[in-house]
């Protein structure tokens, strides 16, 4: 069968194409000949066809991460960092189950209880043994590795490998390769996420015996937005390094060390800055004020919002997120009969620490993708 | 590696096409390109720049070019590195901006329709490079997706393309085990295998070893005489764009300082000399000198040039070049009527080598010129 026989899609496709530039000097004038080029068929057919260039992006760069050594390494790291705390944590958890009966968030504490290990051993000897982490401050401290890994090099490799090109020359916009490699990136943190926060449930399950109420899967399942906005947060992050930096290498350093300083010494840094900003010292008002001002420092870290956030909702006793800013508070406080919170009382209490996130994630995509559309396309 | 199939290039309209009843989807729509009757309504200029200019900062990296490439030929595009080939290649593309000036891909203006030229335009970017991770096929596969290919139409087209640029026999290896002149016919099958009406090649040969070449350019020979293309290619590498172009525009400090056909721009460029090369069986040195001295005195001649070796041939310079068939005529005759052993008598081509230096040279003084 030859084209010529075939049907062709109706509408403007079945129209010939005519060159206007093609015609003789002594063709339409001018302006009938613009008309032409903008009555031409492709930008109608531009319009009518779905844009779906990002989508395609995006598939190719998940299956890239998914087969990729970083996701594996990365699945089992953070598998462990969730694990470890919780098999520890196990005995400890089945103590505390005897002692709260009736408590409505039993399930919670496989998140929450921040387990010693060598106890036994350590009290032979007389010492208490080491403390570990609990399964989600593993997490704050693995996931931001997580959203800099898918994203460090995503487009200065494209650069570095020759295909940034060869890819632009395709029928996408430029703004399709950004937003497919944040995307796939979303998925596939998503992704990996959702199966850790599954592995500790079924973990709990399988091995205690617990089985979540309702309203600690809607706190799991929402601190798990929480998780994910915070590792979102980091994956822009490293998109936006990876944009503004040629070499991947030296991305990844950055992107690393960033990691490093705010993960393990932000709390250094905040503590100098608070010292002088916000001495503890002075009348109790002036200390209340200033200890105010002190967390309000502290929350410049987004590692501060995600813990603050986590706690809030992992644990229904906290009350309050932020430190009273008066001694009125502080008596008020006291004097506070301790009670849960439900769920949707621990939400308000989080909700300017998720919005936070998510602006300053917003943020670095969006600077991300101005650099990337103002960048010229070679080296 | 396999050499290239000898197999006839797919016919412009030989490609099914995905109908209207079995792809409601964007696909089709995307892929289906006018029902155009077989060449004779395609755009005669496929390219066309006028006054085509780009500035970065105080730098102006392409000045005022006025371009055309019609389709059913090659156009070489010669120049130094930095000369602002590259920089025009992107503006035809969409993917940089012009500061002024206008361009037409295909009749339309690529700044802005840029899709639709960058589905029509195959274009091989200068030191290409694929997902090393990935097979050649699979990023062929890639490209095909983008384009919005359906799967059913990809499939034969990728085979086909791997199959003219000789690459079938490794296509399914990751692209990380292939070499430089590997990769460069990887990126010729990449892109053909959106059906492109232009082709824009930047720097396609460099890495390609000499016999792959040749089987290269036969290739895009074809593309044009079967396929009616119009081929753009940028390049440094004089005899190759010589042997395979049409028409050379050359490139000097982002301005196009001449273009046209070999003899075109012989004519334009050259220093009004031509060269024909005459062989003699001579005995001794006696015979020798005899020989250029009859050269010598045919009129036109202005330098006898004696062969390199023994058997070589003389070389005689004439001038004017319009003298150059009577020269010919006259050395048979002399050769006749004095009685040396003419073995063979040619005119040579002038070679773009020349033509090159000298234009650019040209173009330097006349830049020095303005300046001043």
């Amino acid at each position: 069968m030859s084209a010529d026989s075939t049907p062709v899609p109706a509408g403007p496709t079945a129209d010939p194409e005519v060159d206007p530039e093609s015609a003789p000097e002594t063709g339409p004038a001018p302006a009938a000949r613009r008309r032409r080029v903008e009555s031409a068929t492709p930008s109608r057919r531009e319009r009518s066809v779905p844009h779906a260039g990002w989508m395609v992006v995006a598939g190719k760069e998940f299956a890239d991460h998914i087969r990729s050594a970083r996701f594996v390494v990365l699945l089992i790291l953070l598998g462990l960092a969730a694990l470890i705390p919780m098999y520890f944590a196990a005995d400890a958890i089945r103590d505390a189950a005897s002692q709260v009966t009736g408590q409505s968030s039993i399930f919670l504490f496989l998140f929450t209880i921040a387990p010693r290990v060598g106890e036994a051993a350590g009290a032979a000897a007389g010492t208490t043994g080491t403390q570990l982490p609990s399964s989600w401050e593993f997490i704050a401290i693995v996931g931001p590795l997580l959203g800099l890994a898918f994203a460090f090099d995503a487009v200065n490799g494209e650069r570095s490998s020759g295909t940034l090109p060869r890819l632009l020359s395709q029928p996408i916009y430029r703004d399709d390769v950004v937003n497919g490699k944040f995307a796939a990136g979303l998925a596939v943190i998503g992704l990996v996420l959702t199966c850790i926060v599954v592995l500790i449930a079924a973990f709990g399950i399988i091995r205690l015996g617990i089985v979540p109420s309702a309203e600690e899967i809607l706190r799991i399942t929402f601190w798990l937005i929480v998780t994910f906005l915070y590792v979102a947060l980091w994956l822009a992050f490293g998109l936006l390094l990876s944009v503004m930096i040629r070499r991947a290498a030296t991305s990844a350093l950055i992107a690393f060390g960033t990691w490093l300083l705010l993960t393990f010494f932000g709390g250094l840094i905040t503590n100098v800055i608070n010292s002088v900003l916000a001495p503890r010292s002075g009348s109790l008002e002036e200390q209340a004020r200033n200890l105010s001002l002190e967390q309000t420092i502290t929350r410049l870290l987004p590692d501060t919002l995600y813990k603050e956030a986590s706690l809030a909702i992992l644990n229904p006793q906290v009350s309050a997120v932020s430190n009273p800013a008066t001694i009125g508070g502080y008596q008020q406080a006291a004097e506070r009969i301790p009670s849960l919170q439900s769920f949707d009382q621990s939400i308000l209490l989080v909700w300017p620490h998720m919005v936070t996130m998510l602006a300053i994630a917003i943020g670095f995509f969006a600077l991300s993708y101005i650099r990337f559309m103002r960048q010229e396309v070679r080296a | 590696m396999t050499a290239p199939s000898t197999r006839p290039i797919r016919k412009k309209t030989g490609r099914p096409r995905s109908t209207a009843d079995n792809d409601p989807a964007g696909a089709a729509a995307g892929r289906a390109r006018p029902a155009r009757p077989a060449g004779d309504d395609r755009p005669r200029a496929p390219i066309r720049t006028r006054g085509l200019t780009k500035e970065y900062g105080d730098l102006v990296a392409v000045d005022h070019l006025d371009l055309e490439v019609h389709a059913g030929e090659i156009f070489g595009l010669l120049g130094q590195n930095g000369a602002g080939k590259t920089t025009t290649i992107l503006m035809l593309l969409g993917l940089a901006e012009p500061t002024a000036g206008q361009a037409r891909v295909v009749g339309l203006d690529p700044a802005r329709h840029p899709l639709e030229v960058k589905r029509r335009v195959g274009y091989l970017p200068d030191a290409v490079g694929f997902y090393g991770d990935m097979s050649g096929r699979d990023n062929l596969r890639y490209t095909a997706r983008l384009n919005r290919i359906p799967r059913a139409e990809a499939e034969p087209a990728i085979d086909e393309a791997l199959e003219q640029v000789g690459l079938a026999a490794r296509a399914d290896s990751p692209t990380d085990t292939y070499s430089r002149g590997m990769l460069q016919r990887l990126g010729i099958a990449d892109a053909l295998i959106k059906d492109p009406d232009v082709l824009i090649l930047d720097e396609p040969t460099t890495a390609i070893d000499p016999l792959g070449v040749k089987e290269i350019l036969d290739l895009l020979r074809s593309l044009v005489t079967e396929r009616q293309m119009a081929i753009l290619l940028s390049s440094h590498l004089l005899n190759q764009v010589q042997s395979v172009c049409d028409r050379i525009g050359i490139f000097a400090a982002g301005r196009l300082i001449g273009q046209g056909t070999m003899p075109e721009l012989a004519h334009r460029f050259g220093d009004d000399i031509a060269h024909v090369e005459a062989e003699f069986e001579t005995a001794d040195e006696a015979g020798a000198a005899r020989v250029r001295e009859v050269l010598a005195a045919i009129p036109g001649v202005v330098d006898v040039a004696a062969p390199s070796r023994p058997d070589g041939a003389w070389v005689a310079s004439v001038s004017p070049v319009g003298e150059e068939t009577r020269v010919r005529r006259s050395i048979l005759a002399a050769a006749a009527a004095t009685g040396l052993d003419l073995t063979s008598v040619r005119s040579v081509p002038p070679s773009l080598d020349d033509i090159y230096r000298r234009a650019v040279e040209r173009a330097a003084h006349g830049h020095a010129r303005d300046v001043r």
